[in-house]
């Protein structure tokens, strides 16, 4: 059974690969089934992970207003299911509506705690920091200044009230270059992980078919 | 000899000052205690092994073992589950010796409970604030006519050309969210730029198609779609077919999306939301079937990849300030002129603490002055949220 499952996965990843050549019927299979399958898989495990503990067995188990409490959920849940019905679809627009606004509280406070105090803390930085080393103090200084310069010009490049003209357009200016050498070095170090993935799967291969 | 009895002697000895207190600042079950190092515990381990904290609902009752801390430390949170608010607890540390260990005295009653603010979180608090007021205020201005300026952002007018394209060429549109939830704020803007899309697509007749990782996306995008189709007055054209949920696997999602585009071949393909490692197999076959290809994301890891795969990429809030200028109604206005604001403030406030740093770093280097170089600390500290 398990040599099966072997060559079962061979040959659907072969058959994902010939994409690279161009779109076929084999491709056709493996992505069909992938997404079939794959679809299907999440269906249960909402089911198993998400509505059966937190919901059904919840309700069961909890005793008091904590119990029905759990009705708002399943009642928003049956309203998105108005869907199917054109008459009633507009009644989804009510827990979609409560998921967007419930989501936009959270994030605001999330994004201030997560990103911009860090943010900001590490930014906090005197231009010239006295090291043991003359070498120290250069190296040290040049690395705060720099982090000053990135964060303050990058920011400006993200600043959307004024026209980019005069000096605003050379600190942004400044800002996209910061950006694009922090993207360009992100892609190298995620290209290079990419490359270990190929590896890994070109080593299933070769092992399933004895070469080595 | 001497020597030897000179450390038993030591060894002997219990931790002092031992105190328990419930845990500032949590969602209770928690007790904190502390307590000085007994004078055995003087770094080397084989003299002296650590501590371990005891527990107990009565002073004179039977004590367990709750947990353990290592030479050196002085402090202990005790996070069992089966600790109950309100209920009384009772503690002990035990030194824990090569030769044997020696109990402290009974602290307590302690009870832990719930607070409702986390002080430590202040900063956290008034940056919200600030940045609330600073909203509200502009959505006001913008409600009462002001006209708040947004500054064009290249990729826009891209739209456009991208639609006008597509239906040159009588090719679809396809449109994704990538691996979006709704609960996400990069949706909302997504949905707001999808609407701009629709609109430009029902106006030109072409076809648009939007598959879906997530059914909640998938349902808030169908009635975008919809509307924005009758507010063109093109509500005919509208299709739910062309709006289908794949799947909610990652790459489940990437292959059915790649064979859609294969089979489809889309005029324009426009990447709107959040990302991951599929960015690049999504981008790469958007570009084989020669599509024009707009990309915007908040995904730092992934800008790089549709920065050298797509012809436009929106960067991170470049997506956001995008949905105010393609629909500036006064709520989105607002947001992103308080934002802006903050922005501002920010920089400025950076700017005035690296001169304070470096004004404190010279005065103590060159005149021995630290005032300076301590109201800096106590501003970097200011902003520690932990």
């Amino acid at each position: 059974m398990n040599l099966l499952g072997t060559w079962i996965a061979a040959g659907l990843t072969i058959a994902i690969l010939s994409f690279l050549y161009r779109d076929n019927p084999f491709y056709k299979f493996a992505e069909h089934l992938f997404v079939g399958v794959s679809a299907g898989y999440w269906v249960i495990y909402i089911w198993a992970f998400d509505v059966q503990p937190m919901l059904v067995d919840e309700f069961l188990r909890q005793v008091g207003i904590e119990k029905w409490l759990l009705v708002i959920p399943a009642v928003f849940g049956l309203m998105m299911m108005a869907r199917w019905f054109p008459a009633a679809a507009w009644v989804s627009r009510w827990p979609i509506s409560f998921t967007v606004g419930i989501a936009a509280g959270l994030a605001l406070t999330a994004q201030v705690q997560g990103y911009i105090i860090p943010q900001i803390q590490a930014t906090l930085l005197p231009v010239v920091s006295i090291g043991a080393t003359t070498a120290e103090t250069v190296g040290q200084s040049i690395n705060n200044i720099v982090i000053l310069v990135g964060v303050i010009c990058a920011l400006l490049y993200f600043y959307f009230s004024r026209e980019h003209k005069g000096a605003l357009k050379v600190g942004s200016k400044i800002g996209i270059v910061f950006l694009m050498i922090g993207f360009g070095a992100s892609f190298g170090y995620t290209v290079m992980a990419r490359i270990s993935l190929l590896i890994g799967r070109l080593t299933f291969l070769l092992q399933v078919f004895g070469l080595r | 000899m001497f020597q030897s009895i000179f450390i038993l002697g030591l060894l002997a000895q219990p931790p002092a000052n031992v105190a328990a207190f419930d845990t500032p600042n949590d969602e209770g079950s928690s007790i904190t205690v502390t307590w000085e190092p007994s004078p055995a515990d003087s770094g080397n381990l084989f003299l002296f092994r650590g501590y371990e904290i005891y527990r107990s609902d009565t002073p004179t009752g039977e004590f367990k073992c709750v947990g353990f801390a290592a030479a050196g430390a002085t402090r202990f949170d005790d996070s069992n589950t089966d600790i109950q608010d309100g209920q009384e607890y009772f503690y002990v540390v035990r030194a824990l010796t090569s030769s044997g260990h020696e109990d402290s005295p009974v602290a307590g009653p302690v009870a832990s409970s719930a607070q409702w603010f986390n002080t430590q979180r202040v900063n956290v608090l008034a940056i919200t604030l600030l940045i609330s007021a600073l909203v509200i205020y502009y959505i006001r201005r913008a409600r009462a006519g002001d006209r708040l300026f947004v500054r064009k952002i290249a990729g826009l007018d891209a739209i456009e050309d991208a639609v006008g394209r597509s239906t040159e060429m009588g090719k679809p549109i396809l449109y994704s969210f990538g691996l979006s939830y709704l609960n996400e704020v990069w949706t909302l803007a997504s949905l707001s730029i999808l609407h701009r899309v629709a609109e430009k697509c029902a106006e030109y007749s072409t076809r648009l198609l939007v598959p879906h990782y997530d059914p909640l996306v998938m349902s808030a995008a169908q009635e975008t779609v919809k509307q924005a189709y009758a507010e063109a007055g093109r509500p005919d054209l509208y299709d739910e077919r062309d709006s289908p949920f794949l799947t909610a696997d990652q790459f489940g999602y990437a292959a059915g999306v790649d064979g859609m585009m294969m089979r489809e071949r889309p005029g324009a393909v426009f990447w709107q939301g959040y990302f991951y490692a599929e960015s690049l197999i999504l981008a790469e076959t958007g570009h084989s079937v020669g599509a024009i290809q707009i990309a915007g994301t908040t995904s730092v890891e992934q800008i790089p990849f549709f920065v050298v795969a797509c012809d436009y990429t929106l960067i991170g809030e470049e997506m956001y300030a995008a949905s105010c200028y393609l629909r500036p109604d006064p709520q989105m206005l607002g947001s992103l002129k308080g934002e802006d604001l903050t922005k501002a403030m920010i920089l400025v406030f950076l700017a005035g603490a690296a001169v304070l740093g470096t004004a404190g770093v010279l005065s103590s280097h060159f005149f021995d002055y630290n005032g300076l170089n301590v109201l800096f600390e106590n501003v970097v500290q200011w902003f520690n949220t932990f």
